[in-house]
């Protein structure tokens, strides 16, 4: 497993989240509290959603669209919402946030 | 041998004796009931709710023919009692006698009847039993007009059950204010307020002279020689004991029948319970004593020792809709303190009487929920010192993680009193619903806790919350969200109360049960925050939804759209040439005009925001927030300026008001217009604030939307000035700021708060009026600005993606 930096936490704003695009599509990085990070896809299973632009709250998202929650944990929709979205393994190292770099190589297979 | 009993009267006291009787020792007695109502037993105290028309006869019997029937009590319904013979141990009754071991006085109490000339009149009738609750159904049903003389508990319930079966009615009360036994003035006051808004008129200090009428009632005369058309005259002055038999008997009689702990009168033989009996000089007519002694009397008859206490009451008003609590003494004294919470928007009254830091009396009127825990306080004399500051908010925010009602609830002790009336306490209801009584009906059934009354149920409701946890489903009050059990009600008045200036303060205090809120409660309470401290309180981007957080909206393919704003609909070459360029160099697909007369570029990229904003800018234009539950727009016709039937220069009006309110958040969205006369080009009827110019000045109206729900705006007031027209819509839309649940547009606030109340604060006092307009302006120092310009400055690189990996060759 190889890690990617993709940026400084501080770039992502509490209980909010950035963007990460790839040729495969685009990743969420949400920061949850001061020093936790989760990594997901951005795309609601719904309609589409951009989930990076949703209400990040404990641990989860709230798609801006429709209100579906996400567990970021297990990237399970909460409530009577089924779906799931893709979780990847993210780090944080002295003040950077480490991405598994098969999330932006090999999503097909991950 | 059996003994024998004999009950005289079939009322809620005897009725308890019978059934605690016959549970527990259902073959000690031969039991002869007399009673003069032709009907066995009802709950007395739920014939208010009968006369307005709640319920009826069947849903309040208790006790019919059947019940006494299946325990083998012998009834003798409709048939008075003549003498007791105590020599003879006989009771003697119309038809015929009884004989006795123990006998049981049960009579009641029988109104008062003020000795004026015409008491007598037909149509003059008290307020007591069924038969007078079917007599006034009966007058109300041909209309007119009631007097209710008497201002206490029954002549208000008499009261508000007679207006709302549509008679016009007064009632005439000799004190000051209404039920001065049980309230204060300030409470009085709102209990009155109430009143009168359901169409009562109320007379304090009046005293009655006579009753007037030739062969029936027609009019009630007062002291001040004026007189009030009566159709029906209802006399609920008070009650007296029923001693007649008693006294008859020769038994000790003061002013009711004296008994001692036991419930025995002169003669041992002798039981007298209820409203009838006199204890320690003590008189009761509330049902929850009553239940004690009947107890006791049963205990006693069963040869079980057992002793009857008087306790501190408290007592509540079954008026829908009036809300009111009140226990102890609260009188004014020395070395008393008083804690007093007000909030007069929505009409509540708290006054907690305090001495030698016990808490000895307690007022509430509109909000009773702690009604119980502050009587809990005040019967058991409970040390307050240490929760002073914040008793009066009652149970839920005493300690530091039980903000939740429930938690309250659970810390009770098992021997708490949930029922008043019914003596119920939580360790009784807990084990019955371990033995299967797991809703409302059948904790009712089983333990009769809110059985009488019905005001506990809330409190009931919680218990089995409590013991069930998520197996029980909760009817009522609406939480925020599943993060608290609080109000959006109790929220913003708790941010204010306790002086809350973050959003963690108010997790914290409250005892938000998530870390930090979800998607339903965050933006709520980062407006409430920001409303009420715009200085201190910082707005979160992340507390809000993503179209105000990006100041674009969202559209369903995830791009946004921008709309500038255009003030009052004006615009001008420059402005439009700029727009077109925009559209162009950002390739914006669908270019739009709103219903607000501006400009929508639909289908702008999430990154391309502030690039767009930044060109938009240079020719001067600045964000429409068109996204916000804010300002929206100030619609206009172009009024004197070109309109030949324009009475004002409508448009100079909606584009100073647009600059006065643009940037300001709101409790949802805002929308404004200015039509320059009647004809009403801009629609202004249907707006959440609309005015109408006219000849003489400016109609002011709110309250109108065209949304889910469309309303026709009313009409605030009219005011000569632009200048005053101006300042009426500042306040007013500080006092929707100021007052408004989250989400609600303004008309669903004014359904709550009314227009009188709207109309007193923000027209007629003019001193509020400057005071509203000054906390407007001072939130608008901070939020009167140009969100884009700001973003462009400050966060344009948070709009593109923290890394891109699209442009990088593969590895």
């Amino acid at each position: 497993m190889s890690w990617i930096d993709i940026g400084r936490i501080d770039d992502v704003p509490l209980r909010g989240a950035r963007l990460v695009k790839t040729r495969l599509g685009c990743i969420a990085i949400f920061r949850t509290a001061e020093a936790e990070l989760f990594a997901a896809s951005n795309a609601c299973p719904h309609k589409g959603g951009p989930l990076s632009e949703g209400i990040v709250h404990g641990q989860s998202v709230t798609c801006p669209l429709h209100n579906w929650v996400f567990d970021l944990n297990t990237g399970e929709a909460q409530g009577a919402d089924e779906g799931r979205i893709t979780t990847y393994p993210v780090r944080l190292e002295a003040g950077r946030i480490l991405l598994d770099a098969r999330a932006v190589t090999e999503r097909s297979a991950a | 041998m059996k003994q024998k009993l004999v009950v005289i009267g079939a009322g809620m006291a005897s009725g308890r004796v019978l059934e605690h009787l016959t549970e527990t020792a259902p073959d000690a007695f031969d039991i002869t009931l007399f009673n003069a109502e032709p009907r066995g037993n009802y709950n007395r105290i739920m014939l208010s709710p009968v006369l307005s028309g709640e319920k009826t006869y069947e849903d309040i019997v208790t006790h019919d023919g059947d019940w006494y029937a299946q325990r083998g009590i012998a009834c003798r319904f409709g048939e008075h009692v003549v003498k007791i013979d105590r020599e003879m141990k006989v009771v003697e009754g119309e038809n015929g006698h009884v004989p006795y071991d123990k006998l049981l006085i049960a009579t009641g109490s029988a109104p008062f009847i003020i000795p004026v000339p015409g008491k007598d009149l037909p149509g003059v009738i008290t307020y007591r039993d069924l038969d007078d609750t079917n007599a006034m159904i009966d007058a109300a049903a041909k209309g007119g007009n009631a007097v209710v003389i008497g201002g206490g508990l029954l002549g208000l319930e008499a009261a508000a059950g007679l207006a709302e079966r549509g008679m016009t009615v007064t009632v005439v009360h000799l004190m000051g204010h209404l039920m001065e036994r049980q309230l204060d003035e300030a409470a009085g006051y709102l209990l009155r307020k109430d009143l009168e808004r359901r169409g009562i008129t109320v007379r304090t200090q009046a005293s009655t002279k006579a009753i007037l009428g030739e062969g029936r009632a027609e009019a009630v005369l007062l002291e001040s020689g004026e007189t009030l058309p009566a159709d029906l005259v209802v006399m609920a002055v008070g009650i007296r004991p029923e001693t007649r038999l008693a006294t008859d008997a020769g038994l000790d009689v003061a002013r009711g029948i004296e008994v001692n702990a036991q419930m025995q009168s002169s003669d041992p033989d002798v039981l007298a319970v209820g409203e009838c009996a006199e204890f320690d000089g003590h008189l009761f007519g509330l049902v929850a004593p009553l239940y004690d002694q009947a107890k006791v009397v049963a205990n006693t008859l069963l040869g079980q020792p057992d002793a009857f206490v008087v306790k501190e009451l408290a007592t509540k008003l079954k008026v829908t809709g009036c809300d009111l609590f009140s226990a102890g003494d609260f009188a004014k004294g020395e070395g008393r303190e008083d804690i007093v919470f007000r909030d007069p928007a929505r009409g509540v009254y708290k006054r907690l009487v305090i001495e030698d830091d016990r808490l000895i009396g307690a007022v509430m009127y509109g909000d009773t929920a702690d009604g119980s825990w502050f009587f809990g306080l005040i019967k058991d004399g409970t040390d307050i010192d240490e929760m002073r500051d914040t008793l009066i908010f009652g149970p839920a925010y005493q300690g530091g993680d039980t903000a939740d009602p429930l938690s309250a609830v659970a810390a009770l002790p098992p021997e708490a009193e949930i029922c008043g009336c019914n003596g119920v306490c939580k360790s009784t209801i807990v084990e019955a619903i371990a033995a299967g009584a797991t809703d409302l009906t059948a904790v009712r059934a089983s333990t009769k806790a809110s059985a009488s009354c019905g005001t506990c149920t809330g409190l009931v409701e919680q218990v089995l919350q409590v013991t069930l946890g998520d197996e029980f489903q909760m009817p009522a009050a609406q939480p925020i969200c599943g993060c608290t059990d609080l109000t959006h009600e109790d929220v913003r008045r708790l941010i204010k109360a306790q002086e809350l200036k973050s959003q963690a303060a108010v997790w914290q205090e409250l005892g938000w049960k998530t870390p930090n809120g979800c998607h339903v409660c965050r933006p709520a309470i980062n407006y409430y925050l920001l409303a009420d401290w715009p200085l201190e309180y910082q707005d979160d981007p992340q507390s809000r939804f993503v179209n105000e957080r990006k100041h674009a909206n969202i559209q369903k393919d995830g791009t946004f759209s921008v709309v500038p704003r255009m003030w009052g609909g004006i615009t001008n070459p420059a402005e439009l040439r700029a727009i077109a360029d925009a559209a162009e160099k950002y390739d914006v697909p669908t270019v739009k005009v709103t219903g607000g007369q501006r400009i929508d570029l639909l289908g702008v990229k999430g990154e391309d925001l502030p690039a767009i904003w930044a060109d938009l800018n240079k020719a001067g234009l600045v964000s429409g927030h068109a996204y916000s539950k804010g300002l929206r727009t100030v619609k206009t016709c172009v009024g004197t300026d070109h309109c030949r039937f324009g009475t004002q220069d409508s448009a100079g009006l909606g584009i100073k008001l647009e600059q006065i309110l643009w940037g300001s958040w709101t409790p949802h969205k805002l929308k404004l217009a200015v039509s320059g006369c009647p004809r009403n080009c801009a629609e202004a009827t249907c707006k959440d604030i609309g005015v109408v110019c006219v000849d003489s000045g400016y109609q002011i109206g709110i309250a109108g939307a065209a949304g889910m729900d469309v309303k026709e705006t009313e009409l605030l007031c009219q005011v000569p000035t632009e200048d005053e027209a101006i300042e009426v819509v500042m306040a007013v839309t500080q006092a929707y700021r100021e007052g408004g649940k989250y989400l609600d547009r303004l008309y669903k606030w004014l359904a709550k708060v009314g227009m009188d109340w709207v109309r007193a604060n923000v027209v007629d006092d003019l001193e509020n009026r400057r005071a509203l307009v000054a906390r407007f302006e001072l939130s608008q120092s901070i939020y009167r600005k140009d969100p884009w310009a700001e973003h462009v400055r400050d966060k344009a690189p948070s709009y593109a993606p923290i890394a891109d990996f699209t442009l990088e060759a593969a590895e």
